[in-house]
């Protein structure tokens, strides 16, 4: 029996994709900029920081990177309140991100950390910078400029991963394409617009992305 | 008749024609250096007839093999024409016994046991069988060249092509490839070969070739080529190298 | 209202993550195989195949995951197939998994020098061949480290199909903290079996691309 696809039933919800959208949208500019955030700071902790630091970095960092996001969110979610902190969904839902972009951002920037020749240490040294001022000045830019792609490619995922986030009914797009089937009983049709929605977001994000990179790296501009 | 016989070949990559229109016969056990700049387009050519690159006009055939960009065409003239190239290309993961062994079985379907009595026989003709099972990064560039040789070698080819073969080893190493080579072409085997090495063109070859510009601008015996060139651009060639 | 101790909790989900493991392992092998076709699609020198297996492996590396699951959970059965979540949940991530691994061996065998294609080419092997003895078992070599990472992704994964109502380890989780209350300690269980299952799979390929980088010698 052949399906006949009917997304005229889908029509009405026009307004309900697009908060949607819009929610996902935030999750991942609050969380993808806070992650990223964090990603330098540990980052900058395992490679420099003091030598304290580092396990409870290490630790941090393979926790997450070894469990799933899903697991994560119900944790922060449904587990914390028990010990006294309780959030909003959308605050646990940016909280899961940022934690979990933040450790998997940390290992790519680092590997651009780790690749700044000795030398531009050693010349920031010999201009009286701090450790931490060469590391702002001179390191952390051009390491950044070097893993740009990486962690591009690393908060699209992150962005795909927000779908779960509909499950503490935080209102983004999965979250629509499930109320909407809910509502007009077309799961498949409403599942294909919302995964090309995200198809589009990623494309966009990708574009974002690359802008920035122009804005932050403008010696780039002229080589390419 | 001629073993090789290459027909108003063109060849353009993009709107860059490095190949103006060649014609060359080669007859069987002939030795033939081809010459030139780089960018003459003499590598190129070289490709072209062992159909790395496809021609965009004119006709390459190797005793009786067209050359042809369908697998069958290409496989039935590579059968007929062995290559060596600047890089060696020996395969890492392989000794360089089973480096010799391993297109006779694949391709011919040779038993493992002829194979590897025919891969002694080719290590020895080039000196090397003593390192039967020794790795290509257990071997020096020469050494390395020479296993290469073997390997094209072990398919009984008709001609070889050798595409710089020396360009790529330190000074020292060059010659016992050279010697490797001379002693093939002494044996009869038709070699084709762009090089750099112009005493030993002299020595060897019974024609060189010199490219310019996608063209095959001058031919003949060594003597005359080398002693008395007849273009303006030969003579500048020779007086640089 | 009845007593759960901990180990009460601890051995639900440790029956549970049986699933996960199961699941995890047949996806893999299932995606491994899939890649394989993928891979020869991707490299083949067919142009239109090229783009198709480009077209299969950017469908389902530039969409989540969760969607692929939710296509094909609805989407078979419109096509008259009646599945199982449990069913959809391996058909999903068998071609997640595909397009990934496909991905990464592409990776592998780009790096193969062109070099090794021609002298193989010049030897008269088909590329069939050529793929079979020079090729692939250079790049399966380097290939390894990153596919032993990518079972990582595979079982964090399986955790997505709870949401079609496959009970493996992260639905069990939900469904113990229904029963108990005691959200914290499940969920950080959860997190730990979850840990313990990944971390010596990140670890270990971590340890063979070192050992990779080290080593010049093939044998």
């Amino acid at each position: 029996m052949a399906y006949s696809f009917d997304f005229s039933s889908l029509a009405d919800y026009g307004p309900v994709l697009a908060k949607g959208v819009a929610i996902t949208v935030e999750l991942i500019v609050v969380g993808g900029a806070l992650g990223v955030g964090l990603g330098i700071a540990c980052a900058w902790a395992k490679a420099l920081g003091p030598r304290w630091l580092r396990p409870i970095v290490s630790a941090y960092v393979e926790l997450i990177r070894n469990t799933p996001f899903l697991i994560q969110l119900f944790f922060i979610f449904f587990g914390l309140p028990a010990i006294g902190v309780g959030l909003t969904e959308m605050q646990a839902a940016i909280l899961a991100m940022v934690i979990n972009l933040g450790a998997y951002a940390c290992e790519i920037i680092r590997a651009g950390i780790e690749a700044t020749p000795r030398g531009q240490f050693e010349a920031g040294a010999s201009l009286a910078m701090s450790p931490i001022q060469t590391f702002r000045h001179v390191v952390l830019v051009p390491a950044l400029q070097k893993i740009w792609p990486a962690l591009t490619s690393q908060i699209v995922i992150v962005m795909f991963g927000s779908a779960v986030c509909s499950q503490i009914s935080v209102e983004e797009l999965t979250f629509a394409a499930n109320f909407i089937q809910s509502r007009t009983f077309r799961a498949f049709e409403s599942y294909i617009v919302a995964t090309v929605l995200y198809l589009l977001l990623a494309v966009l994000l990708r574009q974002v992305m690359r802008g920035l990179g122009l804005f932050l790296f403008p010696r780039r501009r002229k080589t390419t | 008749m001629s073993l090789i016989t290459i027909t108003e070949v063109r060849k353009s990559f993009g709107q860059n024609e490095v190949l103006k229109g060649i014609n060359l016969d080669v007859a069987a056990g002939e030795v033939i250096a081809i010459i030139g700049k780089s960018g003459s387009g003499k590598s190129t050519l070289l490709r072209c007839i062992n159909g790395l690159e496809t021609i965009n006009h004119g006709s390459i055939t190797v005793a009786g093999a067209q050359l042809a960009p369908d697998e069958v065409h290409l496989r039935a003239l590579r059968l007929k024409v062995g290559m060596i190239f600047q890089g060696f290309n020996l395969f890492p993961h392989l000794t360089a016994g089973r480096n010799v062994m391993l297109s006779p079985m694949v391709v011919k379907k040779v038993s493992q046991k002829e194979a590897e009595a025919e891969a002694r026989v080719r290590l020895e003709q080039v000196g090397l069988a003593h390192k039967f099972d020794a790795y290509p990064d257990e071997l020096s560039g020469g050494q390395q060249q020479r296993v290469a040789i073997a390997r094209a070698l072990a398919m009984k080819p008709l001609a070889l092509l050798c595409d710089e073969i020396t360009s790529a080893l330190d000074p020292e190493l060059v010659n016992e490839v050279l010697a490797v080579v001379k002693k093939l072409a002494e044996e009869g085997m038709t070699l084709l070969m762009v090089t750099h090495e112009m005493r030993f063109a002299r020595e060897v070859c019974d024609r060189v070739v010199f490219m310019h510009q996608g063209r095959v601008h001058e031919i003949g015996p060594p003597e005359e080529v080398f002693a008395n060139p007849q273009t303006a651009e030969l003579r500048q060639f020779l007086g640089q190298s | 209202m009845t007593q759960f101790t901990t180990w009460d909790i601890v051995s639900n989900l440790l029956l549970a993550a049986r699933w996960t493991v199961l699941l995890s392992i047949l996806a893999f092998i299932g995606g491994g195989v899939v890649g394989l076709v993928v891979l020869y699609c991707r490299i083949a020198r067919k142009v239109w195949l090229q783009r198709a297996a480009n077209l299969y492996i950017e469908l389902f590396q530039g969409t989540p995951l969760l969607m692929q699951l939710f296509l094909i959970f609805f989407g078979l059965p419109l096509m008259g197939l009646d599945v199982s979540p449990w069913a959809a949940a391996f058909v999903s991530l068998t071609l997640w998994t595909s397009a990934f691994l496909a991905e990464i061996w592409r990776g592998c065998v780009e790096s193969i020098p062109k070099g090794q294609w021609e002298a193989s080419s010049s030897l008269a092997m088909s590329f069939f061949e050529q793929l079979r003895y020079v090729v692939l078992p250079q790049a399966l070599r380097i290939a390894v480290p990153p596919t032993v990472g990518f079972s990582v992704q595979v079982v964090k994964g399986t955790a997505l199909t709870s949401i079609i109502g496959f009970v493996e380890l992260s639905k069990a989780s939900t469904i113990i903290t229904n029963a108990t209350f005691e959200p914290f300690t499940v969920y950080g269980f959860a997190a730990l079996i979850y840990f313990v299952l990944c971390w010596p799979l990140s670890k270990s390929s971590q340890l063979l691309e070192r050992k990779l980088n080290v080593a010049h010698h093939h044998h």
